[in-house]
């Protein structure tokens, strides 16, 4: 889809500078009631990479996600976006930087009560940061819509949609203000494959087309690995391997592995391929092939 | 540590109550506000819980007068019924029974339909799309209970004294225009102001109350359900006991007003 001004979405007083990282986490501790959910994780993401997050259940990952939306609060450490620490935000200046991050739900999180239109149409109208034009919403709703392939669903509500539809819608969702930083949660979860394939092309193409930094946490370690070799080729709006002359996506994809709210692993496929770690080698397991 | 928890639990839970109050109160001030769903939310609870507050209305006053006729009958005055009726009413039963059906229909109605807004990650979503959710969905429900109870009260007080009538003109055989002067005469301004200054503070209690628990629901639909029932209990016995207060203060200033 048409990317918006990228200027029309950042704050005014925060001009990043281009070599700054996208998103950073400095030895960030969160806790609920004393038990902890994430302890000291520090990475670093910048522009136009990818972090692929793997980890059993319960291991952080959504928490890790929502912490870099600023929606839990950490009791240590500290979170950068855009270059600007959220940590001791008010919820009045998180407004701001989260119009910069797109987030798919867990569970889609689709507003019951809204139709799909209102649903995509809800981050345009309700951010203050994205100024968008009354009369643009709809445009840019069907647009959004058009790139999940859902345009049809418009005036549905989310409750007469499949699992794997809503997932669509709520991508949409996610990217329909256009922002420089996508988080993912678990888009591929309790999908057929074919579904699956078709979630993690939109995903591929919404890096490829916008370049844009990628958080994406699953649990299916081919996810990834899609994520590390293909590239969306615009001409034919396929996936084909991004091998060869210039192959950054392999470079800039990396994979972290929580383990009870700890990173134990950070690095390319390669390199998570010859661990011998038994936690970490189970990921690529399940891979089946 | 656990007996820490016994007494810090309830402490920590009022001062985020509070906290909860002070943010929806601080919010009717600031933009942006929600009126589409103030509106929504006056139709749900005023036009929606018409009937129920009807029935009960009606038949709290034809049940005064039965019961109240009868004590009166030994001094001879059962034509005094209508006063009888209508204090009774304006004062205590009109507000009191009103509050408790709003709040068994509203408190846990709020408190599930956040609650599973809750547990299905709807109320992240909305702070991650730039909306506060307090703003959106406390407020306008606030405001709306507020606005909205009194009317039923007043509602609920003049199908009271009316049930009254019927009873009272219908099985005992009292005058209807004596009844219906004795009720006007009966009643004074402070009535009046005691009898919607209570609905008034029941509203913040159902709206708060209701919005409270579905916010802090968690654990699934499992959790949903346990927050509805805990929203209806904790209005309910809230009403009941800030009536007791509501009605000790306005007796007292009677007393020393004569
Ligand atoms: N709001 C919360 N209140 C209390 N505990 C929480 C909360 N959110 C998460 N936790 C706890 O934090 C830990 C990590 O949860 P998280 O949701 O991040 O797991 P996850 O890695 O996303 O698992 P899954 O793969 O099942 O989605 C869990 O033990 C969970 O119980
Ligand atoms: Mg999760």
């Amino acid at each position: 889809m048409p990317r918006g001004t990228s200027s029309s979405v950042l704050l005014p007083d925060a001009p990043p500078p281009a070599s700054a990282g996208v998103l950073r986490f400095e030895h960030v501790s969160v806790a609920f009631d004393d038990v902890p959910a994430l302890q000291d994780v520090s990475f670093e993401v910048r522009q136009a990479e990818t972090r692929i997050i793997l980890g059993a259940a319960g291991s952080g990952k959504t928490v890790l996600l929502k912490t870099a939306l600023g929606l839990v609060q950490p009791q240590s450490g500290s979170v950068h976006v855009f270059g600007q620490d959220i940590t001791r935000m008010t919820e009045q200046q998180l407004f701001g930087i989260r119009s910069k991050l797109g987030m798919l739900f867990q569970e889609s999180a689709l507003f019951d009560s809204l139709t799909i239109e209102e649903n995509v149409a809800y981050p345009l109208v309700n951010q203050k940061a994205i100024q968008c034009p009354i009369e643009d919403v709809s445009k840019r709703v069907r647009e959004a819509l058009r790139f999940v392939e859902l345009e049809h669903t418009l005036s549905r509500f989310p409750s007469e949609l499949s699992g794997g539809m809503r997932r669509r819608v709520a991508i949409a969702r996610a990217v329909v203000t256009t922002p420089p930083l996508l988080l993912y949660d678990s888009p591929t979860a309790g999908l057929d494959p074919i579904t699956a394939h078709t979630i993690m092309a939109l995903i591929i193409k919404e890096r490829d087309l916008s370049k844009i930094a990628t958080l994406i946490v699953t649990h299916r370690y081919q996810d990834g690995a899609l994520m590390a070799n293909f590239r969306y080729n615009p001409d034919n709006g396929k996936l084909e391997p991004a091998r060869g002359v210039g192959n950054n996506i392999t470079r800039t994809t990396k994979f972290l592995v929580l383990r009870e709210g700890r990173l134990v692993f950070e690095g390319t496929q390669a390199e998570l391929e010859a661990s011998t770690d038994a936690y970490i080698s189970k990921f690529r397991k399940q891979s089946g092939g | 540590m656990a007996l820490l928890e016994v007494v810090t639990g309830p402490i920590l839970a009022v001062q985020e109550f509070y906290l909860l109050a002070g943010r929806a109160l601080r919010n009717m001030f600031r933009e942006p506000h929600y009126s589409d769903d103030i509106v929504l939310q006056m139709d749900n609870i005023g036009v929606g819980s018409l009937p129920i507050v009807v029935m009960t209305g009606f038949f709290s006053g034809a049940v005064m007068a039965l019961q109240l006729a009868r004590a009166l009958a030994q001094w001879g005055q059962t034509g005094k019924v209508g006063t009888a009726v209508s204090i009774t009413l304006v004062r205590e039963l009109g507000p009191a029974l009103t509050s408790l059906m709003v709040a068994g229909r509203n408190a846990s109605g709020m408190a599930s339909e956040i609650g599973s807004m809750k547990v299905t990650e709807q109320i992240d979503a909305m702070r991650a799309l730039g909306t506060d959710p307090i703003q959106k969905l406390v407020t306008p429900r606030l405001i709306a209970t507020c606005v909205v109870l009194p009317l039923l009260t007043i509602i609920a007080d003049f199908v009271g004294v009316f049930g009254g009538y019927v009873v009272a003109a219908g099985m005992l055989d009292v005058n209807g225009r004596q009844y219906w002067t004795s009720v006007w005469q009966a009643l004074g301004w402070d009535d009046v102001t005691q009898g919607l200054l209570k609905p008034f503070v029941f509203a913040f209690v159902i709206a708060l109350v209701g919005c409270y628990y579905g916010l802090r629901a968690s654990g699934g639909t499992q959790g949903v359900g346990r927050a509805t029932t805990q929203a209806m209990v904790a209005a309910s016995v809230l009403i009941f006991v800030l009536t007791f207060f509501l009605t000790r203060i306005f007796t007292s200033q009677l007393v020393s007003a004569s």
